[in-house]
């Protein structure tokens, strides 16, 4: 649980950080959005003291962040942020182990736990813990880059922009590996970003930040649905928002009994994904199967369109 | 393959600085083509091998000073409680650069007398300034975003300059090394002039008498001991940047 | 509450003061030099002198308004107070140094003695050298443009020069010096400036080419550049003494050799060497500054139809100019400082001073030397950065988004 009381930043006159406050249940993902010059990465930099801030405090756990000195502070904390601050003189099993080193534990723990960090991400650790971070590809060292942060097993994880540098299909790949180690170790991440689409299909709170102040702190359907501001609603992309919203939706939610002809979907699939499938094959409906192939029912293109709808518009 | 060969010139070249050192009269016969009537063609005031151990330590002691003072100098500004200072430092760098040598060889002598003396101060003060502006080079061009991860790790500022700093900044570092070691090994010949144990006694003595072959052993072996120091420091640096990632 | 604001006034007022930490460090320079001797009565050039505080050596009224204004400056300096402010008091403490030290000299300096000489101390450099360091700091903080740093050092020269015109400083041991050999100093300096950038014009009229070559011919390149570096390794007495020779044999062999100047000792193989250590910069940085050229604006070049000279001019050399000229400013304030060093076989120029100086244990005599050739050098160096930096200016500003 972070919890952030009234916090303010202040550069001589100008405000970049003005009066936030927000809390962030614990084993939760809280995504700050805006655009740049928002305050949103200070904001980020105030949780684990990279910025001070002028007034106001932040509790982790209703520990004050103030009660530790900034080095222990952030060694309890992970901290990942774009383009990855990977060491370039330290091999990647080094630069992993750097905030375990700090902390004095075990060589032995050490050795375990990069391994096991490495093996999560997909990398061999005999091929790749002594290599250098030049010889990564960009992916690779943005996994190397979380990995790192998450060595010390830190209970909250702050990461700024960190899949900015990367194409896009490596890019969602990284969202989903992060998800998945994020469930796996009920670990409470914090990060920010420009990308909507990313804070929607990420965060489970999302907060929108415009010149310092935060505008709205909603769950993504919230914001979709009923955006505080024409700033937030602009941020969203008004074109796309019923296609959003359904994407915060998976077949599983919308499937109804009744059988239909062509290729099953499978229930994990997003309603995005659904009716893209039904616009794309021109059907009205589509049988729908559990992951184990097992069949659910069906889902029609008319229910699809109908989730897609802003929630109390009546049909004209 | 291509190792050896370019190995090889090298160890050739430490052979025959080697050899020439430890028994100058075996190249008496190339050189005497150079001498007139009848004048030694190996220096005969004393041992070349003692002048160039002489050499080297003024060399090394001048240097290594050099380098330790510098350094930290270039630390301090570049700390935060010493950044007003950075400014300042630059500009006495640029002007430093345009005193020569041998001018501050010179205005050493009436502080410290003749000798070894105003050679190691004159050494000492024109190697500090490569040293310092490379190391500040070095430690302002770590990557931004590295400096941020360390930071965010929880190192402190002196973890920060020990494992991070100081280690990307270190090819730049030794690249001001080897230019000041450079410059040193050349600058230390002019010592001579104020009675400093140098090879530049070779030299002088070679220009006073009108011997050339004087001049030539003395020039040689001061020029291949640069060459080697030169290659031997570029070597390390390559192999340093290549482990930062370079 | 009107008290509780007071208070917090104060403390607010109290937190604001902060002394400007380099301005402390200088004021403990400046200090230290009014601890140190301000002038020393030698009775003749060899012979140890006699040191005078500034009490001692100004009339009382002069020592007063010298540590008076010593006084302002330094608490200038540790305020935070601003550049101009700072680089005025600076100047005025140095224009005062130096008016004292020139009356110092006329009033140490006993009558009717010609031998006796009087000298700067410790204490006036020290003090010197703190107010140079503030001036400096000030210039550093107001960071003035190419234009300005020249005419900050043309001032400069025309207030030494008016200086040294009036007289005031006639009484002082280095001007004693040179009023004994005036004809020799100036055969020195013209000399000096010949060897220093007559050298450096042949190096760049054949350096220019070479480098040229090495970019377009990039197998020749290592080797040109390796054999370049070797040179510089040999030390410059060293590269002197060898040239004696054969300049000599030509100068003998050659017909009319000799009638252009060239002969074993002097002027002519101190030329050679300083041409040969010259080299290296022009080549290098001409080979850096056309290797630096963006592949872009070549390739617009190449496709607007330029035949390969028309690149070479238009295209290539202009965008290399700003490298070009700092390999030039590198020449340049070096060879000023190794053209000392051909006195050692004759070529004459400022060396000639410092080693009869050293020779002699005669300080005066080897600042006669090193003060003209560090000045020359660090004018150089002022006017060549200025260059540099309103070549390369233009190009700063188009390519900046």
């Amino acid at each position: 649980m972070i919890d952030i009381d009234t916090i303010t930043k202040r550069y001589d006159d100008t405000e970049v950080v003005s009066d936030v406050s927000l809390s962030v249940p614990a084993g939760s993902i809280a995504v700050i959005v805006g655009t740049s010059g928002s305050g949103k990465t200070t904001l980020l930099r105030m949780i684990n003291r990279l910025v001070e801030p002028t007034s106001g405090r932040i509790r982790i756990d209703g520990q004050d962040t103030h009660s530790l000195s900034p080095h222990v502070l952030r060694r309890k904390i992970g901290y990942a942020i774009q383009g990855h601050g990977l060491f370039p003189h330290r091999t990647v099993a080094q630069n992993i182990a750097t905030v375990p080193k700090l902390l004095g534990w075990e060589p032995a723990r050490i050795k375990q736990r990069v391994a096991d960090l490495l093996t999560l991400f997909q990398l061999d650790p005999a091929a790749y813990g002594p290599r250098y971070p030049s010889a990564l590809s960009g992916g690779q060292q943005q996994r190397v880059g979380v990995a790192r942060a998450l060595a010390a097993e830190p209970a909250v994880l702050l990461m700024d922009e960190p899949f900015g540098a990367l194409d896009p299909v490596i890019r969602a790949k990284a969202q989903d590996d992060l998800r998945a180690i994020q469930r796996r170790f009920g670990t409470t991440i914090i990060m920010v970003t420009h990308d909507m689409e990313e804070a929607i299909h990420l965060g489970d709170r999302i907060a929108v930040m415009d010149g310092g102040r935060l505008l709205q702190y909603a769950s993504p359907t919230e914001i979709l649905t009923a955006p505080a501001t024409g700033f937030v609603e602009s941020l969203l992309g008004a074109a796309d928002r019923p296609f959003r919203l359904l994407s915060l939706t998976t077949l599983a939610d919308v499937v109804e009994p009744g059988t239909a002809d062509g290729a099953p979907l499978s229930a994990d699939a997003t309603a995005r994904d659904g009716l893209s499938a039904l616009l794309w094959t021109g059907r009205d409906a589509a049988p729908v199967q559990s992951a184990d192939g097992a069949p659910l029912g069906r889902v029609t293109r008319a229910r699809l369109m109908a989730a897609a709808r802003l929630p109390g518009q009546a049909p004209v | 393959m291509t190792r050896v060969w370019s190995f090889l010139p090298r160890m050739a070249l430490l052979a025959f600085l080697i050899a020439f050192l430890w028994h100058p009269a075996w190249f008496a016969g190339l050189l005497r083509p150079l001498t007139e009537n009848g004048a030694p063609p190996i220096y005969d005031q004393g041992s070349l091998a003692l002048l160039t151990l002489d050499h080297l330590a003024i060399v090394a002691v001048a240097t290594l000073a050099a380098s330790l003072i510098a350094i930290a100098l270039a630390v301090l500004v570049t700390r935060p409680s010493g950044r007003e200072f950075l400014p300042l430092a630059r500009s006495l760098v640029n002007i430093g650069q345009t005193v020569p040598p041998v001018a501050v060889l010179a205005l050493a002598v009436p502080m410290t007398g003749f000798g070894e003396k105003p050679t190691l101060i004159a050494l000492f003060l024109y190697g500090l300034l490569p040293i310092f502006e490379n190391t500040l080079t070095g430690l302002s061009t770590v990557p931004a975003n590295v400096m941020e991860a360390a930071r965010g790790v929880g190192m402190t500022g002196r973890q920060r300059l020990w494992q991070v700093e100081l280690p990307l900044a270190a090819p730049i570092i030794l690249a001001g090394i080897r230019l000041s070691v450079v410059i040193s090994m050349a600058t230390a010949t002019i010592g001579s002039t104020v009675a400093a144990s140098t090879l530049g006694a070779v030299i002088i003595a070679g220009l006073t008498s009108n011997n050339l072959a004087f001049i030539v052993q003395g020039g040689v072996i001061v020029g291949v001991i640069a060459i080697l120091i030169f290659d031997a420091l570029r070597g390390l640096e390559t192999l340093l940047a290549r482990r930062a990632g370079g | 509450m009107a008290l509780s604001a007071a208070i917090q006034g104060g403390r607010a007022g109290a937190a604001r003061f902060r002394p400007d930490r380099i301005g402390l460090v200088i004021s403990l320079v400046a200090l230290g030099g009014l601890c140190l001797p301000f002038a020393t009565v030698k009775p003749n050039r060899i012979l140890a002198g006699v040191a005078k505080t500034i009490l001692e050596a100004l009339p009382q009224t002069g020592s007063i308004l010298l540590l008076a204004v010593l006084f302002v400056a330094i608490t200038i300096a540790c305020l935070r107070s601003p550049a101009w402010l700072r680089l005025g008091a600076s100047v005025l403490v140095l224009l005062a140094l130096a008016g004292a030290i020139g009356v110092s000299g006329i009033v140490l300096t006993p009558s009717g003695n010609p031998y006796a000489r009087v000298a700067p101390a410790a204490g006036f450099w020290l003090l010197a050298f703190a107010m140079a360091l503030l001036t400096a700091d000030a210039l550093t903080r107001l960071r003035p443009g190419p234009f300005g740093r020249v005419a900050a050092l043309a001032a400069t020269a025309v207030v030494f020069g008016f200086i040294l015109k009036s007289g005031l400083w006639d009484n002082l041991s280095i001007l004693k010096e040179y009023a004994v050999r005036a004809d020799s100093f100036w055969a020195a300096a013209a000399a000096h400036v010949e060897l220093a950038l007559g050298s450096l014009v042949a190096a760049v009229a054949f350096g220019l080419p070479i480098g040229i070559l090495c970019h377009r011919v990039p197998k020749i390149r290592d080797a040109v550049l390796n054999a370049l570096n070797i040179v510089q390794t040999v030390p410059s007495i060293a590269l002197f003494g060898l040239l004696i020779a054969p300049l000599g044999w030509i100068a003998v062999h050659v017909p009319g050799a000799k009638a252009i100047g060239i002969q074993g000792i002097g002027m002519a193989p101190a030329f050679v060497a300083l041409f040969l250590y010259s080299l290296l910069p022009v080549v290098a940085n001409t080979v850096a500054g056309l290797a630096a050229v963006s592949p872009s604006a070549n390739d617009a070049a190449r496709g607007m139809g330029m035949t390969e000279r028309e690149r070479l001019f238009q295209v290539e050399l202009p965008l290399a100019l700003p490298v070009i000229i700092t390999g030039i400013r590198i020449v340049l304030v070096q060879n000023i400082g190794l053209a000392t060093i051909a006195a050692l076989i004759g070529g004459g120029g400022f060396g000639v001073f410092v080693f009869q100086g050293i020779g002699q244990t005669a300080i005066d005599l080897v600042l006669l030397g090193t003060v003209p050739t560090v000045a020359l050098a660090f004018a150089a160096a002022v006017i060549l950065d200025a260059v540099v930096e309103l070549l390369s200016t233009p190009s700063v500003r188009d390519s900046a988004p």
